[in-house]
């Protein structure tokens, strides 16, 4: 069967329309809010700070650690809040997809944790959440060698698709879910994970296609970090 | 022991953000709707402290001893994200009195119609869960995140029932059955002064709390003290007193 056009009528290599925003918890050293269609992250940094417990501390490198988290009311069946298999292991990922950017050379013995939380499911919360603490980590100042940019890429019927909602992920003759975060300048893939059929081939066209798309999404974390000094000095 | 910031101002009748002891923050205001997947949500920004509230339906078994009512389940997370204090894990006794203290305010003034949230006498009812999720904690989440559970109810609709199951995702047009509105408001007392609505800093040296929900008829429907100093009955009255007053400026903001 062909998936002949996409159920919101984007284009293929198109990404859901996206908003982003910086500084929006006022506590955090950092914070982001990044939305992607119907998904909504919100991400805080909290650091550099001392970390605990203590036997975690490393004298010589400063610790990245991630918490993701879903609200109990962010998914269509209420889920149970606390950690759970699923969001500890993209808490895991999360912390992969960015330690690459993170210089923490200079901050030994004590660390940045980053909170992810979702306020809105539709498919990509993690892609979301890791474009949003990106944000958050360049709002907290933490020295960056470059953004990270997230986005799922994927098969649904027949299709290379950039960006799939969750109507797509359940698309009735299969679909692939294949989430990546790049960096945009040196287009390294730092978060990779996949769920279903594809080929090598695919695959292969299908990172392409993701490598492109997120270029969209870096100029939007920029416009967003530049907003919140919008006037400043001034 | 030496007095707090917070304690020395209150003797000169002041506070540390230049408020009078009877004047509510400002903005305090209630967006509806941030969370398209809830069958309800509000967030209030009540001063710097910002709450998330998320209403959502689900549908199970009556209690035993009342087989004619639904049920409502109120719970909050105090992440991390919101307060470098709070601490990651299973809720700590902070989250847990939040959430029951903003559960005792629309359980005891009835502001939920159980009787009409029966699918089946005895067999099937729905359950109303309240999820509080914190933003920012600048103090006084009792307060604002009563106010965003008010909020979101009083904005929720059934989700679409096929036979006993939901199905999720599909909303109906009917809003859930509601009577009274309770408010909630917090007074403290800092060295024998009474002043509404603590900040962070006044809420972490109060030597007294208490949160009263009052709904519209200007009845008292719970009451919470907090904080380890004890008060005369002339403190509590005046305290009561003027957490009613203020819980009727605080109701402006639902309408």
């Amino acid at each position: 069967m062909t998936y002949a056009k996409r159920f919101d009528g984007r284009k293929f290599d198109e990404i859901r329309p996206m908003e982003a925003k910086v500084g929006i918890i006022k506590r955090a050293t950092g914070s982001a809010m990044f939305k992607m269609g119907n998904t909504i992250a919100i991400a805080a940094v909290y650091g550099p700070r001392d970390v605990f417990p203590s036997f975690l501390q490393n004298p010589s490198r400063g610790l990245l650690r991630c918490h993701y988290d879903m609200m109990s009311f962010s998914v269509t069946e209420r889920k149970r809040p606390g950690p759970t298999r699923r969001s500890n292991e993209i808490s895991r990922v999360t912390e992969s997809a960015l330690f690459p950017v993170v210089d923490l050379s200079k901050f030994g013995n004590t660390g940045f944790d980053i909170y992810v939380n979702i306020l809105q499911a539709d498919a990509g919360t993690r892609t979301a959440g890791i474009n949003a603490a990106a944000l958050a980590l360049a709002d907290a100042g933490a020295p960056m060698k470059d953004l990270v940019c997230s986005v799922a890429v994927g098969k649904v019927g027949d299709k290379i698709c950039v960006d799939l909602t969750k109507e797509e992920e359940d698309y009735k003759d299969g679909a692939t879910d294949l989430p990546i975060a790049v960096l945009p300048r040196s287009g390294k893939i730092t978060l990779l994970q996949m769920d279903g059929n594809m080929t090598q081939k695919e695959i292969k066209e299908a990172l392409e296609m993701g490598k492109k798309a997120v270029q969209s999404i870096k100029k939007l974390q920029v416009k967003a970090l530049k907003d919140k000094y919008k006037g400043a000095g001034k | 022991m030496s007095k707090s910031y917070v304690e020395t101002l209150a003797d000169k009748d002041a506070r540390t953000d230049g408020r009078k002891f009877d004047e509510l923050r400002k903005p305090i205001k209630i967006e509806l709707g941030v969370s398209n997947k809830a069958e309800g949500s509000a967030k209030v920004t009540w001063g710097e402290t910002e709450v998330f509230v998320g209403v959502k339906m689900a549908i199970g078994e009556p209690y035993p001893d009342s087989p004619e009512d639904g049920v409502l389940i109120t719970g909050a997370e105090l992440s991390p994200m919101a307060d470098p204090e709070f601490l990651s894990g299973p809720p700590g006794p902070e989250a847990i009195e939040l959430a029951r203290v903003v559960d005792r305010g629309i359980r005891e003034s009835k502001m939920l119609d159980t009787k009409k949230l029966c699918v089946r006498k005895g067999e099937l009812v729905w359950i109303v869960f309240v999820d509080i999720y914190p933003l920012n904690n600048d103090g006084n989440l009792i307060d604002a995140a009563s106010l965003a559970a008010t909020a979101a109810l009083k904005s929720a609709v059934f989700p679409k029932l096929n036979g006993d199951k939901i199905v999720y995702g599909d909303f109906t047009k009917t809003k859930i059955p509601l009577n009274l509105m309770p408010v909630t408001c917090t007074v403290v007392n800092i060295g024998g002064k009474s002043m509404v609505d603590p900040i962070l800093e006044e809420e972490k040296n109060f030597d007294a709390r208490i949160s009263v929900s009052v709904s519209e008829k200007g009845d008292i429907h719970a009451m919470q003290k907090g904080g380890n100093v004890g008060l005369e009955i002339d403190q509590v009255d005046e305290m009561i007193g003027l957490a009613v007053k203020k819980s009727a400026e605080i109701r402006k903001v639902l309408k």
